[in-house]
C-alpha cells in the first residue's frame, strides 16, 4: 500500500513571445510510489525537474497531465479550500532554505502552533503543550526557551529543525523534503538527515528526499529515482542501484561525486554537455548526445522505463532493452 | 601561537621554493577577530586546500592575502609575504600591479560575475589592458586562446555571458584568472554552485592547466571530501585558527585533531559499509566571545572534567600547532599530551 502515487505525471512550461512558441518540458511521464516507513530520494541535476515534481505533489503547481493518488483519489486538480487543507494536512514540505521559509517577526511558536490552530490538530488549551512536544521531537531544547525566540536568533540547522517541526505539526503521511540540508554546514546535516531516518521508523511517514548528493541519499534512502532533463532514467533500491546502475547517467553522475574512497580510480568519460530542460525536446533518449553507450535507435526512439533487474529500471535501449515482442 | 613558519610537504631546499607565506595573521571585524594567528605557506606549483565550516574565517583569509578586505574588516597583525616581500602596508598603486598578475582570485559564484551586457571577449580584453601594456588586438587573440584552454569554443568570444551555461560562465572566470600567467590563483568555492558533473569536468581542466603552466593554487571550500581529492595539502580551519595541516592523503586517513576526525566522518560514504554517523554535535562558536582555551573544547568529545589536569589546560590554554610527523602539524592538548 502506497502512501502517494504518482502516474504519468508532466509539466510543460510555455516560453517565448507570441511568435516562437516553446515548452519546457520540464517533468515528462513521471510515475512513482512513496511508501509509508520509507524514504525514497529524488536525485538529479539543477534543471532536471526533480523540484518541479516535489512542487507538483505539495500542489504548488497544477500538473499539465497525470495523476497523483492520495488515499485511491486523484488530488493533482483539487480546487476546493477544503480538499487542499485536508490534502496538506497529509503532506507537508520542506524547502531547502530554513532562511527565507520562516516569517522574521514571528516566534519560533507562532510557527509551530499555526499548523496546530488551522488544522485543528488538538483543542485550544493543548496547542502550547503540543507545540512543545513538537520542538522537543526534532531536537529542540529546551522547547520552552526557543518557542520564544525568533528565526534570526537560530542557527541555519536550528532553523531547519524548526521548519520540521511545522510541517510535522499536522501529523502528515508524506513529507517533501527539497534539498533540507544544501544549505546548512557539513556537521550539522548529518543531524537533519539522522532526524528523517527516526521519523521514518517511528512514524511510518513516507519521505520524498530531493537532492543532488548521492552520498546522503545512500545514508538515508531505501529506494531512489534518478532524474533526467524531466524523465526519471532509473528506479530501483538504493544499494542496488548505486552498486550496479542500469543507465549511462547514473554511471556518470556516481563516477564525478567526489570519494576519498575511490581516489584515481577510473572514471567515465562522457562527452560534455548539459542536461538543458528539454526545450521542444524531439524524439529519442535525452541523454544521447553526452552517452558513451549510443547506438542508432538512440535518436529515433524515446526508451520506456524497462525493469531489466528485479525491481530496478531504467529508460535505455543499450542496458535495458525493451523485451522484443 | 607559534612564530614558525610552515613549509610545504614536497621536499623541498630552500625558502625561495615557497611562493607565499601568511605568519601570524590576524584580521578583525570591527571588534571582532575573524581570522587569529594563522601561519601558512603555499609552495610554487602546489595545491593547497583550505577547508571548514562557514563563518570560520576561510574566505577572510583569502581576501587578506589580496588584501581585498573592506571595512570594518582590517588586517591588525601578521604578515603576508610572497616571494619575502610583505605585502602588508603596501600602497595600493603597488597592490594593484601586484593583484591579478601575480596572483589572482576565482570568487565564490564568481559566475555571476561578468558584466551582462558586455560580450565575452571585451571583458577580458578590459581585464588584461587594466594590468598589462597590451594593444587591443592583440589581448582579444589571446581571449579566444584562453577560452580554448578551459575547453570553450574560441568563436564564444563574441557570446554575451546569458548565452553560456553557469559551467561555462565559471570557465570563463578561471580563463580571465589566468589571462596573466599568475604563480597563484586563489579559488574560493569554486564549483559551489554548480552541478558535479560540471564540478569535476572544471577541476580536471584546472588539473591539466595546472600541470602545463605550474601555478599554486589556494583552494578554499567547505568541501573536505573535495579536497582530499584534488589538493596536494589541507589545512583545517575552526573558529579563525589552522587546527590542523597535512598532506591531503595523510589527512584522509590518519587526522589526529578531533575536529578533523569529526568533519571527515560527517561525509556518509558512496560505497562499503554504512554506520550511523553523527556529525559534530553543537554549532561552530559565536566570534565575538570565543570559548576559552581550545576553541573546539566545549564540541570535543575527548574534552571533560574526568581528567582534571588536562581539562584545565583545554578549557584555559590556547593549544599551538606542532608537528607531530614531517608536514604534519596540529593544534590539540590531547595529541600534544600523547606525544608525536
Amino acid at each position: 500500500m502506497s502512501a502517494l502515487e504518482v502516474r504519468d505525471l508532466s509539466k510543460r512550461f510555455p516560453i517565448g513571445g507570441a511568435l516562437r512558441r516553446s515548452q519546457v518540458h520540464a517533468v515528462e511521464d513521471v510515475s512513482f510510489a512513496l511508501r509509508p516507513g520509507t524514504i525514497t530520494a529524488l536525485v538529479g541535476e539543477s534543471g532536471s525537474g526533480k523540484t518541479t515534481v516535489a512542487r507538483l505533489l505539495a500542489r504548488l503547481y497544477d500538473p499539465t497531465s497525470g495523476s497523483v493518488l492520495f488515499d485511491g483519489d486523484d488530488v493533482s486538480r483539487v480546487r476546493r479550500r477544503r480538499d487542499v487543507l485536508r490534502y496538506r494536512s497529509q503532506v507537508q514540505i520542506i524547502f531547502q532554505d530554513p532562511f527565507g521559509s520562516l516569517n522574521p517577526v514571528k516566534t519560533i511558536r507562532h510557527h509551530v502552533e499555526r499548523p496546530l490552530r488551522i488544522h485543528r490538530i488538538v483543542p485550544p488549551d493543548r496547542v502550547e503543550e503540543r507545540a512543545h512536544e513538537l520542538l522537543r521531537t526534532v531536537g529542540l531544547v529546551p522547547p520552552e526557551e526557543i518557542a520564544t525566540k525568533y528565526p534570526h536568533e537560530l542557527s541555519g540547522g536550528q532553523r531547519q529543525r524548526v521548519a520540521i517541526a511545522r510541517a510535522l505539526a499536522v501529523e502528515p503521511k508524506v513529507v517533501l523534503a527539497d534539498e533540507p540540508t544544501s544549505m546548512l554546514d557539513v556537521s550539522i546535516r548529518i543531524g537533519i538527515l539522522n532526524l528523517m531516518v527516526r521519523l521514518k521508523e517511528e512514524r511510518g511517514i513516507a519521505f520524498l528526499y530531493v537532492t543532488h548528493d548521492l552520498a546522503s541519499a545512500r545514508y538515508v534512502a531505501d529506494d531512489i529515482l534518478v532524474m533526467y532533463a524531466g524523465q526519471i532514467v532509473e528506479r530501483g533500491p538504493i544499494e542496488e542501484v548505486l552498486a550496479e546502475p542500469l543507465h549511462p547517467y547514473t554511471r556518470l553522475l556516481l563516477a564525478a561525486v567526489p570519494d576519498p574512497a575511490k581516489r584515481d580510480a577510473e572514471r567515465i568519460e562522457a562527452r560534455k554537455g548539459l542536461a538543458s530542460a528539454a526545450v521542444d525536446p524531439p524524439e529519442g533518449c535525452r541523454f544521447v548526445s553526452r552517452c558513451p553507450l549510443a547506438i542508432d535507435v538512440c535518436s529515433r526512439v524515446t526508451p520506456a522505463l524497462v525493469e531489466a533487474r528485479p525491481g530496478q529500471a531504467a529508460r535505455c535501449h543499450v542496458t535495458a532493452p525493451a523485451p522484443s515482442t | 601561537m607559534t612564530a614558525l613558519a610552515e613549509e610545504p610537504v614536497v621536499e623541498r631546499t630552500a625558502a625561495e621554493r615557497t611562493l607565499l607565506e601568511l605568519r601570524g595573521l590576524a584580521v578583525d571585524y570591527g571588534s571582532v577577530r575573524a581570522v587569529d594567528g594563522v601561519d601558512l605557506a603555499i609552495g610554487e606549483g602546489e595545491v593547497l586546500g583550505l577547508a571548514g565550516e562557514s563563518g570560520c574565517g576561510k574566505t577572510t583569509v583569502a581576501n587578506a592575502v589580496l588584501q581585498i578586505l573592506r571595512p570594518p574588516a582590517r588586517i591588525v597583525g601578521g604578515s603576508v609575504l610572497y616571494r619575502g616581500q610583505d605585502l602588508v602596508g603596501k600602497k595600493p598603486e603597488e597592490l594593484r600591479r601586484f593583484r591579478w598578475r601575480n596572483v589572482s582570485m576565482v570568487m565564490q559564484s564568481a559566475m555571476n560575475a561578468l558584466n551582462p551586457v558586455m560580450r565575452v571577449g571585451d571583458q577580458f580584453v578590459d581585464a588584461m589592458r587594466a594590468h598589462e601594456r597590451i594593444d587591443r588586438r592583440r589581448a582579444a587573440v589571446r581571449a579566444g586562446e584562453l577560452l580554448e584552454l578551459v575547453g570553450i569554443d574560441r568563436r564564444r568570444v563574441r557570446a554575451y555571458p546569458h548565452e553560456l551555461s553557469g559551467g561555462m560562465r565559471q570557465r570563463v572566470i578561471i580563463a580571465m584568472a589566468l589571462s596573466l600567467n599568475p604563480d597563484l590563483v586563489i579559488m574560493d568555492e569554486p564549483t559551489t554552485a554548480l552541478d558535479v558533473v560540471v564540478q569535476r569536468e572544471i577541476l580536471q581542466q584546472v588539473e591539466a592547466l595546472r600541470r602545463d603552466f605550474g601555478f599554486a593554487v589556494l583552494f578554499i571550500t567547505h568541501d573536505l571530501s573535495l579536497l582530499l581529492e584534488f589538493a596536494d595539502r589541507i589545512a583545517i580551519m575552526y573558529a579563525g585558527e589552522l587546527v590542523e595541516t597535512a598532506p591531503a592523503e595523510r589527512l584522509a586517513t590518519g587526522s589526529r585533531h578531533p575536529y578533523t576526525q569529526r568533519l571527515l566522518q560527517s561525509f556518509p560514504p558512496l560505497s562499503g559499509p554504512l554506520e550511523r554517523l553523527t556529525g559534530i554535535p553543537g554549532s561552530p562558536p559565536d566570534l565575538r566571545d570565543p570559548p576559552s582555551g581550545c576553541r573546539f573544547h566545549p564540541r570535543c568529545p575527548h574534552c571533560g572534567p574526568e581528567r582534571p589536569e588536562l581539562y584545565a589546560r583545554q578549557t584555559t590554554e590556547r593549544p599551538v600547532l606542532r608537528e607531530v610527523e614531517r608536514g604534519h602539524r596540529v593544534a590539540c592538548h590531547l595529541v600534544e599530551e600523547k606525544g608525536a
